[in-house]
Formats: C-alpha cells, sequence, structure tokens
C-alpha cells in the first residue's frame, strides 16, 4: 500500500470516527444567540429613535453597531464574553460583537508586548482578514460603480 | 547500551528514577489524579505579571523541589536536559540559566518528556555523568496564545479538540544511587505522518506514530502487550486512543484491559475538556506522579511509557502542510 | 403595538437564521470562523453592491446589519454613495467612512480596557 493511499484510508477512517458535535443543539444556541443580539439592536434602535425620529437609517445603523461593540468590549474587559461564545458559537462571531470581541481580546492579551509591537501591531491578529477584505471589496463595488458610472 | 533491532536500546547499567516531582495548575488539580500530584498551584500565573514568566517559576519550583528531593547538591547534577512547547524553548532556557546546571534543550512537541528520558539515560550509559534531571512542561495560557486564539477570544472548541496541561514534570535519574524504578529499555520513535491537516484534531495526527512506535517496541524485543502491567501513551485524548487501540488491533495487539492514555485521564468529562489533555506537561505530570508512584509502591511491575508528541507549527499548517506525529518508548521497570 | 411586535419576529428570524446558516457552515465543512467571515462579508458586499441587501435592511432592521453581511453591505454601500457625490475619490473613501465609526470605537475602547485588563485563565 502506497503512502497517499495509507494516508487517504486512513483519513476517511478518522473523519467517520471523530464525534460530531450535537449539531441541532449547536444551531439552536447560534439562533438563539444571534436573535437575541440582534434583537438587543433593534432595540436600541428604537429608543434612538423615540429621541431622535429624523436621524438617518445609515447614521442609526452606526450607532446600534456602535452600542453593542461597547456592550461586547466591556463583557470581553470583563472575561465573561468568551462564555457567551462557547454557548453561542455563529450567534456571537457573525454579528459585529464578533468582531469587536476579536479585537479587543488581541489588545488585552498582547499587551504585555508593549504598545508598539504588543497593541500596535497584534489588535488585528484575529479581526485583520475581516477590515483588509471589507476595504478591498468596498474599493472594489466602488471603482466599478464608477466606471460604471462614466458611460 | 546494546541496539535490539533497529530502534530498540536495552540499557545495560543501573539506571534508577531517584526522585521525581510533579507540579500542576489549579484545573489539572480538581481532576482525578489530585491525590497523586507533588504541588497543585491554585494560581497559575504564580504570581508573576505574564504567563510565561509563570512557567518559569513553575519550572523553577519543580526543578529545585526534585534536586532537594533527590538529596543532592545542585553542583552534583550533571547534566539537566529537557524542554516545553514556548518557541525557542524559553521556559527551560531561563530555568537553566537561573540553576547554572548544564543544559541540553530538547524539543519534540508533546514528546519531549521521553525523549528526555532517553537522552538522559544514554548520557548516565555512557559514563562520566552520575545524575542527570529530566524535565518537561506546558503552560494553557501560553501554549494558546502562541498556537491559538487570545485567552479573551470567544470561540467554540471543536467537539474532537483537547485542553493544554498546565503542569510541570521533573525526573532525576541516576546511575550511582539506587532506587526501586530502572529504566530498562527505549524505542526512539519516527516521525510518521499520516496526513492529518486538522489542527485540533491532534490525537488523529499522532495515534500512528505511537502505534508504530509501540508495535516496533513488540517486535524487536519479541515480547506482546502481555508482558506489561501498564502500558500508557502521553496525550493521544480520548478520540486519540481509541484510534490507536483501533490501529494496535489491525496490527494483532490487543490492548484494551492494560492500556491508560495519560491525557485522557488527567481530567474528568464534566471538566469540559472535551477529549482530555494534550502538552508535554501532559505525560511528564502524570509520568512524574501517577505511573512513577505505582511503580515504586509495587502495584506494577513493568510499565511502557510512549508520550507522543504532534510536531506542527502554526506557520507550515496555515500553509496547507500536514502535522506529523512522533512518539518515543520508555520501558521501565519497579521491584 | 402590534406592528412593533411583527417588527421584532422580523428580526429574530433573518438574525437568527443567518448566524444559523454560518453555524451549519461551521459543522459541516470545517471552514474557520475567520474565513466564514470573510465570506459572509464578500456576501454583504456583493449584495450591497447591487443594491439587494437594503430591502433585507428595510425588512429586518439590526437583524439585517448587525450581522457581518451588514457590515459588508454598509462598505459597499458608502462607496456607491459616495462615489454618485465625489467621484473617484468617492469610490475610494467611501466604504471606510461609512463604517468608520465601529472600527474607530472598536479600537479606541479595545486600547482602553488593554491598560485596565490581562487577559485571565480560562477554566473551562
Amino acid at each position: 500500500m502506497d503512502k497517499q493511499t495509507r494516508n487517504e484510508k486512513y483519513i476517511e477512517y478518522v473523519e467517520a470516527k471523530t464525534p460530531k458535535a450535537g449539531w441541532f443543539t449547536s444551531l439552536f444556541h447560534a439562533f438563539v444567540m444571534g436573535a437575541t443580539i440582534c434583537c438587543l439592536g433593534q432595540m436600541f434602535s428604537d429608543i434612538i429613535r423615540s429621541f431622535y425620529p429624523m436621524m438617518d437609517l445609515l447614521t442609526l445603523g452606526s450607532w446600534i453597531n456602535i452600542i453593542i461593540i461597547t456592550l461586547t468590549i466591556l463583557l470581553t474587559a470583563f472575561g465573561c464574553f468568551d462564555r457567551l461564545a462557547k454557548y453561542g458559537g455563529a450567534g456571537t462571531f457573525i454579528p459585529i460583537s464578533g468582531f469587536a470581541n476579536s479585537i479587543a481580546s488581541c489588545a488585552i492579551e498582547f499587551k504585555k508586548e508593549g504598545l508598539v509591537f504588543g497593541i500596535g501591531a497584534k489588535m488585528f491578529y484575529v479581526a485583520g482578514p475581516v477590515l483588509v477584505n471589507g476595504v478591498a471589496y468596498s474599493l472594489v463595488v466602488g471603482i466599478v460603480y464608477f466606471i460604471i458610472s462614466l458611460f | 547500551m546494546k541496539k535490539i533491532g533497529l530502534q530498540t536500546y536495552e540499557i545495560e547499567k543501573n539506571i534508577s528514577v531517584i526522585a521525581t516531582t510533579s507540579l500542576v495548575g489549579n484545573k489539572e488539580g480538581q481532576g482525578p489524579l489530585a491525590d497523586y500530584f507533588d504541588f497543585i498551584e491554585k494560581d497559575d500565573k504564580m504570581g508573576e505579571k505574564t504567563f510565561e514568566k509563570a512557567e518559569r517559576t513553575m519550572f523553577l519550583k519543580a526543578l529545585s523541589d526534585v534536586i532537594k528531593k533527590a538529596g543532592l547538591k545542585k553542583e552534583q547534577v550533571d547534566l539537566y536536559v529537557g524542554g516545553d512547547l514556548m518557541n525557542q524553548l524559553v521556559s527551560s532556557n531561563y530555568v537553566a540559566s537561573e540553576l547554572q546546571i548544564p543544559f541540553l534543550g530538547l524539543y519534540n512537541a508533546c514528546a519531549t518528556m521521553t525523549e528526555s528520558l532517553i537522552v538522559g539515560a544514554s548520557m548516565l550509559e555512557a559514563g562520566g555523568a552520575k545524575n542527570v534531571m529530566c524535565a518537561t512542561g506546558s503552560h494553557f495560557s501560553t501554549a494558546e496564545r502562541q498556537y491559538r486564539y487570545p485567552l479573551e477570544f470567544g470561540n467554540q472548541r471543536q467537539s474532537y479538540a483537547q485542553w493544554t496541561v498546565t503542569g510541570v514534570g521533573a525526573t532525576m535519574l541516576s546511575s550511582t544511587h539506587s532506587s526501586n524504578v530502572k529504566i530498562k529499555k527505549v524505542t526512539i520513535g519516527k516521525v510518521t505522518d499520516f496526513g492529518i491537516t486538522d489542527i485540533a484534531n491532534m490525537g488523529a495526527a499522532m495515534a500512528p506514530a505511537a502505534m508504530e512506535t509501540l508495535s516496533t517496541f513488540f517486535e524487536e524485543t519479541k515480547t506482546n502487550q502481555k508482558d506489561y502491567d501498564l502500558i500508557a501513551t502521553g496525550d493521544l485524548g480520548k478520540l486519540g486512543s481509541d484510534i490507536f487501540k483501533d490501529l494496535m488491533k489491525q496490527k494483532g495487539y490487543d490492548i484494551e484491559t492494560n492500556y491508560i492514555d495519560c491525557g485522557h485521564m488527567i481530567y474528568t468529562i464534566d471538566q469540559d475538556t472535551l477529549q482530555g489533555g494534550s502538552g508535554a506537561g501532559c505525560s511528564a505530570s502524570v509520568f512524574n506522579s501517577y505511573i512513577i508512584k505505582k511503580l515504586s509502591s509495587g502495584e506494577f511491575k513493568k510499565v511502557l511509557l510512549i508520550s507522543t508528541g504532534a510536531l506542527m507549527s502554526t506557520t507550515t499548517n496555515q500553509q496547507g502542510d500536514s502535522i506529523p506525529g512522533i512518539a518515543h518508548l520508555v520501558m521501565l521497570e519497579g521491584k | 403595538m402590534l406592528e412593533a411586535l411583527f417588527m421584532y419576529l422580523k428580526v429574530i428570524l433573518v438574525g437568527g437564521t443567518i448566524c444559523m446558516i454560518a453555524e451549519l457552515i461551521v459543522i459541516k465543512t470545517k471552514i474557520t470562523p475567520a474565513r466564514i467571515l470573510v465570506i459572509f462579508l464578500m456576501v454583504g458586499a456583493i449584495l450591497g453592491g447591487f443594491g439587494l441587501y437594503n430591502y433585507v435592511v428595510d425588512f429586518a432592521g439590526a437583524g439585517a446589519t448587525l450581522p457581518i453581511i451588514g457590515f459588508g453591505n454598509a462598505l459597499a454601500n458608502g462607496a456607491i454613495a459616495a462615489a454618485r457625490v465625489d467621484g473617484f475619490f468617492g469610490a475610494l473613501s467611501g466604504g471606510l467612512i461609512a463604517t468608520s465609526a465601529g472600527i474607530a470605537v472598536s479600537i479606541g475602547l479595545s486600547y482602553l480596557v488593554s491598560f485596565f485588563v490581562s487577559s485571565k485563565t480560562k477554566n473551562d
């Protein structure tokens, strides 16, 4: 048996042997956590709108993001966010809370390496891909739109 | 020492394990082996500022204790061999600098404990050195930030992941002092790669290496599982040890009855470590507590310790390379 | 009152479902969370680029803006809106301007808390 077929057979065997997480519960948890965070956001949005009925939707959306981000970073600082994430899985990392948590956790973790090479360089150790790709996509969309609008 | 077969060596001198120390963190101290450990540190930061410093302090405490227990002075320890999981073996290096004992740094990931026992025993066998100290350890919080994510980062572990043990194990080997427990044979493993790429599934990456080493040992010594009271692997975890048992069965060895895995037994299920412990400190702390105590009390006579290591690097893993595994075997005999 | 209740139902449905789909991908394909974030972001940017996601936002409010797809949508929308006003310069700056508040708060607050808090050992 050559090495490749041996490896393929072994990987197949490991796949079958590896316990699968109870996926129904995980899905349910993700749904509950995601829905809760979004409801919280909607609640703040309603509160803000009751005070400033004229606020435009983009600014309102930004304010909701800011509130959820602030709450997440505070929870991360108090060391409770990882518990929530353990329960919620994708329900916590898909909303903006996941982005905020990854930045805050990196800042807290790497502060021992100093302000420059610790916090400064490693703050986006986990969140970097999101920001880099996001900015790149927005550039593509913007430039494509600009080119189309020329004609 | 005499070579038997291609990978196994027989130790000809009288090499005894004269003292051992095990030091673990709080979580390990709540596990089923709590009564066997010498030190259980409630604060796994050890009062230090960083976890890296804490790991060093743990090493220093364990090593100072094993020297004291062996009844030796620092100057009488000819050599210190060992390592840890940190890049450049920083923890061991700093401790070696503190202790001022000649030092050989070793790295075989979680298999470093048996690797150091093999190197230590060989140095004694070669003559010259009389007392050699072997020590390895790991720390959950330093390993986590080096290999995975920041501690406060919220992520779900895969159901087949393992938990890095916070712990240090130190063994004093001697050719002049004697004790009940002796090292008799060693098998140096080959790096074995069955193509596993999932960084969380280390048990599956290491199980083939353990199987290769153990079956080679059986073949070369013409023995089988029935000749030993205990066969202990290092940190395959629950899933890894199930795979290991299956692989051994395919080779014709049924090791169901006298087999344990240090990683599997160091935590209970309700400690939420999924498949169990891993890390260099796993087999080190269990070997230097549970296994050695049972050996010297005479409950076990012949024990095989197979520490297993997943030789991964986050760089090569991100480049899509597979995770090679290694396993070294040490055969110990009690009275 | 009933209308408000209905709105929250829609928020729960859309927000929960997006997260559930991501969880399903995590379980079934072993794609790491970081990759899924990037994939969802890309989906958001594409939908936003074609102006489709705004219908979802109108339908479900925070249930659509909070998930990372909404972030991608905001980036794309920002770039388009600015390009409409400022031309090429807007196409370059618009995405970041639209999302700058969230990013700035994330960075600033993380910086701040890191002075007061150190990472703690996990026990589970």
